[in-house]
C-alpha cells in the first residue's frame, strides 16, 4: 500500500491518496462550474449585470452566502478566532451582524431602485456625476483589494495539495473564473455560487461533525460546544502553559477597540459593494427580505461552526503536541527543506510519527525549534507565543482533518471547499470590478450612446482586464495584502453604509452633505490605516504613526487601525448631517425618488423607476 | 462633473406613505435595539458580568459573542421579513 500511495505515476508527478482525491474533487466541481457558466449564458446587460432580476430568495441567499464567504471565512476565520479565544468574538459578531443592518436598513430599498450598481443609486439620490464617480473608484478600490487575496488564496491551496507552483495554481484560477464570469455574467455567476455553497458548507462542516463526535460525543458542533468539556480543559491547559484562559475576554484587544472593530466590521459588511449588488437580483423588495434571511442562515450554518472548530483545533493541538517527543531532523529531497519528525504514544503504547506536523513543515507553515535542546515539545507562553513552535494561523482548517486523523478524502474535501470559497467571492468581486469600470465610468462618460451588444463586448472586455489584475496581485502579491482588509472594511464602512443609509431615511439630505461626509470619512479612515501601518504599505522603516490614545484610561492599547472605519462612519454621519442643514434641501424630483424607494411596490416598473410615472404607480 | 440640473416638478407628485413609513421605522427601531443589545451589550459591554453565569458548560457571556448573538440575529431578520409582509398588505404597497 504504502508502495502505491507514494509512487502512482500521474502526470509525472508522485500522488499520494490525498492528492488523488483532490485532483478528482478538484475536477468533477470545476466541470460542474464551468457547465453553468456556459448554460447560463448572458445576452443582454440586464443578465450580465443583475441575472435579468429573476433570481429565487432562496438561490440569491445560497448565492451571497458563497460571495460573502471568501477564502478569509473558509480558510482563515477560524485559526484567527482560536489564536484571539475569546477576543476572535467580533469576526463573528462583525460579519454576520451587518446582515441585520443591510435587511433592514438598505437592501429592500435599493431593490425597488433597481438599476444595475451602487455608484447608479448614488449618483441618482445625489443628483451628482462626481459622486458616481467617487463611488465606482471606492468600489474597484474596496474589490480590487479582497480579490488578490483570494487569487492568492486559490494558489496555496493548489500549491499545497495538488503540489504544483503557486503562479500554476493562480493562472488555473484565472482561466475557471474567467469562463464562467465572462460568458454568464451575473446570471452565471449566481448559479456557480449556488452550487459553490453546497460544496464549501459540506466542506467546512464533514470535519467539523467528525471532531465534533470525537471530542464531545455529539455530532452537532454548536451542541457540543457548549454541552462538552473541552472549554474546561483547553482553559486549564492554556493556564497550565502560561496564557490567558481560552474563554477570558479582552486579553488581545482592550474593550473599546473590540467594540469599535465590530461596529466597523458590521457597517463595512453592509457597505460592501459586490454584497449589496446581489440584492439588485432578485425578483421584488419581498424577495429582497427573504433573501437576506436565507443568506444569513447559510452563512451562520458556517459562522456558528467556525468558533467550534476553532476551540476544539486549539484543544488539539495543545493536547497533542505539548511535551511531545522532537526526533532527529530530516531532509526532504523534494521541498529541499530540514525537518523534525513529532513523536506521540499512540493507543498500543508505541511511539509513532505525527504526520500533520511533518507534512507543514515541509510547506514552511508550521516552524519547530528545539530551543533549550531537551528532544522535548515546549508549549510554554513566551511573549504571546507558543515557545518551541510556531504555527501559521491560515493552515488550521486546512490541517483540521489531518490532525483529526480522518480520511484523505475528508482532506480532500477540504481543499476542494477553499477552493469553491475563494472562486465564488472571487467572481463576485470581479464583477464589481467589471460593472464599475464599463457600466459606471466607461459607458457612461465615454460612449453614452454604446447599443446592447457593444455594451456587453466592453463589459466582457472588463472583466477578462479585471482577472488579468487580479491575477497579477495574486502572483506576485504587494506586503500589504493583508494588511487592505482593515482597509477595504474600513472605507466600505465609512463611505457606502452612510451615505445609502441617509440617502433613504434621511429626505433632508443634499448632495453637498453627502459629498462632504464621505469625502471626511474615506479621508480619515484612509489617512489614519495607512499613517499607522505605513511600514507595511508604503515600505517606510517604522510606521509613521502611533495608534492615537495609547495608554488612556478608555482605550489603553491605541485606537487600533481596524478600528478606524468606526470613527470614520461616525465623521461622516456627523458632517453629512450638519453640512446639509446648512445648504439648500434637494429638488423635488430626487425627494419624489427617496418617497418612491420607500415603497415595495413597482419594483418591476421596466426603466426609469425614479421618474414620475413611478410616481403615479405608488398612488394608483 | 456638473450635476444634472433639477428638473422641473411634475404636476403630479407623489402623496408619501406617512403612516406605513411610520410604523416601519418603528418595527426597524424595536429590531435594531434588540441587535445592539445582543451584540454590543451582551457579547462586549457586559460579557464579564455575563462570564459567571453558564450555558451548558460554557460562561454564558462567551457563548452569546461566539453564538448567540447569531441566532438572534437570524430570528430578528426573519421577523422583520414577516411583519413587513403584513405592513405591505395592511397599507396596500405589495406588489
Amino acid at each position: 500500500m504504502q508502495f502505491l500511495e507514494y509512487s502512482l505515476p500521474l502526470l509525472g508527478l508522485a500522488f499520494t491518496s490525498t492528492q488523488a482525491w483532490t485532483f478528482l474533487f478538484v475536477i468533477i466541481t470545476f466541470m460542474i462550474y464551468l457547465y453553468i457558466g456556459w448554460a447560463s449564458r448572458a445576452q443582454e446587460s440586464g443578465e450580465f449585470y443583475v441575472a435579468g432580476q429573476g433570481v429565487p430568495a432562496i438561490a440569491n441567499g445560497a448565492a451571497t452566502a458563497a460571495d460573502w464567504m471568501s477564502a478569509a471565512s473558509f480558510i482563515s476565520m477560524a485559526g484567527l478566532i482560536s489564536a484571539l479565544g475569546s477576543d476572535g468574538s467580533f469576526y463573528l459578531l462583525g460579519w454576520t451582524g451587518g446582515y441585520v443592518l443591510l435587511a433592514m436598513l438598505l437592501a429592500p430599498y435599493l431593490r425597488k431602485f433597481g438599476q444595475y450598481t451602487v455608484p447608479d443609486f448614488v449618483a441618482k439620490r445625489y443628483y451628482s456625476e462626481t459622486a458616481r464617480i467617487v463611488a465606482a473608484i471606492c468600489a474597484v478600490f474596496i474589490s480590487i483589494t479582497y480579490v488578490a487575496g483570494q487569487m492568492r488564496g486559490v494558489g496555496i491551496v493548489f500549491a499545497r495539495f495538488l503540489e504544483v507552483e503557486t503562479w500554476q495554481g493562480v493562472v488555473i484560477g484565472m482561466f475557471i473564473v474567467g469562463v464562467f464570469a465572462v460568458l454568464g455574467g451575473m446570471k452565471g455567476i449566481t448559479w456557480t455560487q449556488v452550487v459553490q455553497f453546497f460544496v464549501l458548507i459540506a466542506a467546512f462542516l464533514i470535519p467539523t461533525v467528525a471532531l465534533s463526535y470525537m471530542l464531545t460525543d455529539n455530532p452537532i458542533p454548536q451542541v457540543g460546544f457548549a454541552t462538552g468539556d473541552i472549554a474546561e480543559k483547553v482553559n486549564k491547559i492554556q493556564e497550565d502553559l502560561g496564557f490567558a484562559a481560552y474563554t477570558q475576554p479582552f486579553t488581545n484587544y482592550d474593550k473599546t477597540n473590540v467594540f469599535l472593530i465590530t461596529l466597523a466590521l458590521m457597517t463595512g459588511t453592509a457597505g460592501l459593494p459586490h454584497v449589496i449588488v446581489r440584492f439588485y437580483t432578485v425578483a421584488n423588495v419581498r424577495a429582497a427580505r427573504y433573501s437576506a434571511f436565507w443568506a444569513l442562515l447559510f452563512i451562520a450554518l458556517l459562522y456558528t461552526s467556525a468558533p467550534v472548530l476553532a476551540m476544539f483545533a486549539r484543544y488539539s493541538i495543545l493536547e497533542t503536541l505539548n511535551g511531545a517527543h522532537i526526533g532527529e531532523m530530516v531532509h526532504d529531497k523534494d521541498t529541499d527543506v530540514d525537518y523534525y519528525p513529532i513523536y506521540q504514544v499512540n493507543d498500543a503504547g508505541k511511539e509513532e510519527v505525527v504526520q500533520w506536523v511533518s507534512n507543514w513543515q515541509k510547506t514552511g507553515l508550521i516552524t519547530i525549534d528545539d530551543k533549550n535542546k531537551d528532544g522535548i515539545l515546549s508549549l510554554k507562553n513566551v511573549d504571546g507565543n507558543f515557545a518551541e513552535v510556531k504555527i501559521d494561523k491560515d493552515i488550521l482548517v486546512l490541517a483540521t482533518p489531518e490532525i483529526a486523523k480522518l480520511s484523505p478524502w475528508v482532506i480532500a474535501i477540504v481543499a476542494t471547499g477553499g477552493l469553491a470559497a475563494a472562486l465564488s467571492t472571487a467572481a463576485g468581486l470581479l464583477l464589481v470590478i467589471s460593472s464599475s469600470m464599463a457600466h459606471d465610468l466607461y459607458v457612461h462618460f465615454v460612449e453614452p450612446q454604446a447599443t446592447e451588444p457593444r455594451r456587453l463586448l466592453i463589459a466582457r472586455i472588463m472583466i477578462i482586464g479585471a482577472i488579468f489584475v487580479a491575477g497579477y496581485f495574486g502572483i506576485y502579491p504587494p506586503g500589504f495584502i493583508g494588511q487592505v482588509v482593515a482597509f477595504a472594511f474600513g472605507l466600505a464602512a465609512a463611505s457606502f453604509f452612510p451615505i445609502i443609509f441617509l440617502g433613504i431615511f434621511d429626505k433632508r439630505m443634499n448632495r453637498e452633505g453627502a459629498i462632504s461626509g464621505m469625502v471626511v470619512g474615506v479621508l480619515f479612515t484612509a489617512v489614519y490605516i495607512i499613517g499607522c501601518r505605513s511600514d507595511k504599505i508604503l515600505g517606510t522603516a517604522a510606521p509613521l504613526m502611533t495608534p492615537w490614545l495609547t495608554g488612556s484610561k478608555w482605550i489603553p492599547d491605541g485606537l487600533q487601525p481596524e478600528a478606524a472605519g468606526a470613527v470614520g462612519l461616525i465623521l461622516n454621519f456627523t458632517v453629512a448631517l450638519v453640512v446639509s442643514r446648512l445648504t439648500s434641501p434637494p429638488p423635488d424630483d430626487v425627494q419624489d425618488l427617496v418617497e418612491s424607494v420607500r415603497i415595495p411596490r413597482g419594483s418591476h416598473a421596466p426603466e426609469a423607476h425614479f421618474d414620475e410615472t413611478d410616481a403615479e404607480a405608488d398612488n394608483p | 462633473m456638473s450635476s444634472t440640473p433639477p428638473r422641473n416638478p411634475s404636476p403630479a407628485r407623489p402623496v408619501p406613505k406617512v403612516a406605513y413609513w411610520r410604523q416601519n421605522l418603528i418595527v426597524i427601531g424595536i429590531l435594531l435595539s434588540i441587535w445592539a443589545f445582543v451584540s454590543f451589550g451582551c457579547s462586549i459591554l457586559w460579557i464579564e458580568w455575563l462570564n459567571q453565569y453558564k450555558i451548558g458548560n460554557l460562561p454564558l457571556g462567551f457563548w452569546f459573542a461566539q453564538q448567540g448573538s447569531m441566532y438572534v440575529f437570524l430570528v430578528l431578520i426573519l421577523v422583520y421579513a414577516l411583519v413587513m409582509d403584513y405592513l405591505d398588505r395592511k397599507h396596500d404597497v405589495k406588489e
